[in-house]
């Protein structure tokens, strides 16, 4: 199933360019790459959730600190993708050391609410930065740079660059997974006492993961300024941070590619719910509502 | 800053502090009690905020309004628990999440379907308009007291119910060891419907008697939901005490933080980086706040007898 749903997601992605120049329709191309960009974000947070079983509400705060890595150093004249890109990864690996540290203190709802929290202080001081637009953001100045050359500025390029970093997030995902550190992420969400007693510090396994987590959602974040020309702090608004965590949910949160999967499939699902009624929300949220009901009526025992 | 000042600061912290706590009251109780996470409880503050302005709308008089939509409020929440919330008891926390962000998004935009994506507001009663004095020349808005007011009564009669009642006396068993008071033969499903319509009318009434004071937006509930859960992380999960300390203590933090801090700053920095810094900084006071609490008490500051 999940097999299947992340064929259909790749598919659709590697068409993307190909519809868009059929249809000679600029807007299928970069709805393909927001989807691409948020199956990456997705895959990020999938491997905090998926494999440390740590649910986290707080991973728009990665998208935004990579976004606003990106503008910054547009301002200062660096945005070089070759430097800005590794800053902005650097840069969410360094909010998420000190959080994840707090709230690795905690397990369960607990990690969510305070994930959450951090999100929205990340969200308020993007609003503060009145140099930077304050609450209403402010567009990149061009396409970053990269090597020197224009390249990104193609749409075609750039999705073609945003798939080569998802695939190779997935790819990383799941070496990392497959390896001795994910085998002890893995134990540590079904015992985690166990995995203590045999000698791992679970706490630091997790933190490690929560870090690399953050690091590869400003990356998410980075594209994600990128792909839209415009950085503001909506983009760490908390409800993109559940809609993250819908993504994976929904994608199934065993496998990083079911993540992309479910990212792809949402983003897709939300365009084309808006696009048919101004209010489609509404029924995205019956949808979810749904499904979740429908998930908990499949998984109760038979009566 | 005078002492003037600081006494409204003061009082305004108190205000945001009791409203926080009738929003988490409710909510650390679902949690502490189920293990249940309810993300859509934010959306029943936002609702009892539109639902007073309806019944003000519709029988002109807020007195009327605000009861009305605190009874609306406990219908609405006894219908979700009905309907979705007892579904949710015992399962995986994603597939709450999931639920309830659904919640979310379909209460959202039905409210912008039904009244409109602009601001609504209520007016302040005749019988609460004006301002008081206070020393030093200042003046303090009499419904701000009135809310301040009627928020302390709500907790005494709350900390009542729950200290000296049989049903408190079970929620408190139930925050501790939900299974071992199953086991004594308490039906823990039905206390858990009471819990989340209870909370669902204190949320509700929060955002009715806050309708004055605040744009009633349909967004205003996802920035209250995020403090009322630092307010329970801080006051610890399923503790109510904890919550009505931890409440108070986020609200003034909150409030005199900002103020103190653009006065101190002000002096330290140069103007420009003065503005910048000020509100990030300040911003970010109940976040350290909590985490500095975690470092030293990862079970918040009063946790609920029985748990660590």
């Amino acid at each position: 199933m999940t097999r299947l749903a992340a064929a259909l997601a790749a598919a659709l992605l590697l068409a993307a360019p190909l519809a868009a120049w059929a249809a000679g329709n600029a807007y299928l191309l970069a709805l393909g790459t927001r989807a691409a960009v948020f199956a990456l974000a997705a895959v990020s947070l999938q491997f905090v959730v998926g494999f440390a079983g740590l649910v986290s509400l707080g991973h728009a705060a990665f998208l935004g600190i990579g976004a606003y890595a990106l503008l910054m150093l547009g301002g200062a004249g660096l945005d070089e993708t070759l430097v800005s890109l590794p800053v902005a990864v650097l840069a969410g690996a360094l909010f998420a050391w000190p959080t994840g540290w707090v709230a690795l203190r905690t397990r369960g709802v607990t990690f969510l609410m305070i994930t959450l929290a951090f999100g929205q202080m990340a969200y308020f001081v993007a609003e503060a930065l009145a140099d930077y637009g304050g609450d209403d953001g402010m567009p990149l100045d061009r396409a970053p740079p990269l090597a020197g050359t224009a390249l990104l500025a193609q749409p075609v390029a750039f999705h073609l660059f945003v798939l080569l970093l998802l695939a190779a997030a997935i790819a990383a995902a799941r070496l990392l997974g497959a390896s001795r550190f994910g085998r002890v992420l893995r134990a540590a969400r079904q015992d985690a006492g166990r995995v203590a007693a045999l000698g791992f510090d679970v706490t630091r396994v997790r933190l490690i993961a929560y870090v690399a987590a953050g690091a590869a959602g400003a990356l998410a974040g980075w594209l994600l300024a990128v792909t839209t020309g415009f950085v503001s702090p909506a983009l760490l608004d908390w409800r993109v941070a559940g809609q993250l965590l819908v993504m994976v949910i929904l994608g199934g949160v065993a496998a990083p590619e079911g993540a992309a999967a479910g990212a792809v499939g949402l983003v897709l699902a939300e365009e084309a719910l808006s696009a048919a009624s101004e209010h489609g929300r509404i029924a995205l949220g019956a949808l979810l509502l749904g499904a979740a009901l429908l998930r908990l009526r499949l998984r109760a025992p038979a009566r | 800053m005078s002492v003037g000042l600081l006494l409204v600061q003061t009082l305004n912290g108190l205000e945001l502090g009791v409203l926080l706590f009738l929003i988490a009251a409710g909510l650390t109780l679902v949690f502490g009690v189920m293990d249940v996470v309810n993300l859509a409880h934010g959306v029943q503050y936002m609702l009892g905020a539109y639902l007073a302005v309806a019944f003000a709308a519709a029988t002109g008089s807020f007195w009327l309004a605000v009861p009305l939509a605190a009874a609306a409020s406990l219908l609405l929440g006894a219908v979700l628990e009905r309907l979705v919330f007892r579904r949710l008891v015992g399962a995986d926390h994603l597939d709450q999440v999931l639920a309830t962000f659904g919640l979310i998004l379909l209460a959202e935009e039905g409210v912008k379907l039904v009244w409109g994506p602009a601001p609504r507001s209520l007016a302040i009663p005749d019988l609460l308009a004006g301002t008081v004095p206070l020393f030093g020349g200042l003046r303090y808005a009499v419904y701000r007291l009135a809310v301040l007011g009627a928020g302390l009564l709500v907790a005494g009669l709350l900390a009542l119910l729950i200290e000296r009642t049989r049903a408190g006396m079970r929620l408190r068993a139930g925050a501790s060891n939900a299974a071992m008071l199953s086991a004594l033969g308490v039906d823990v499903g039905r206390l858990f419907a009471l819990v989340l319509a209870a909370g669902a009318m204190l949320a509700g009434f929060a955002g009715a008697v806050a309708a004055p004071i605040v744009s009633v937006d349909p967004g205003m509930g996802g920035p209250v939901l995020i403090l009322a859960f630092v307010v329970i992380v801080l006051g610890g999960a399923g503790s109510v005490r904890g919550s009505f300390l931890a409440a108070l203590l986020v609200g003034l933090t909150d409030t005199l933080g900002r103020s103190l801090l653009d006065a101190a700053l002000a002096g330290a920095l140069p103007p420009a980086a003065a503005r910048t810094a000020g509100p990030a900084l300040a911003s970010m006071l109940i976040y350290l706040l909590m985490a500095a609490v975690l470092a030293f008490r990862p079970g918040g500051l009063l946790p609920a007898r029985g748990r660590a």
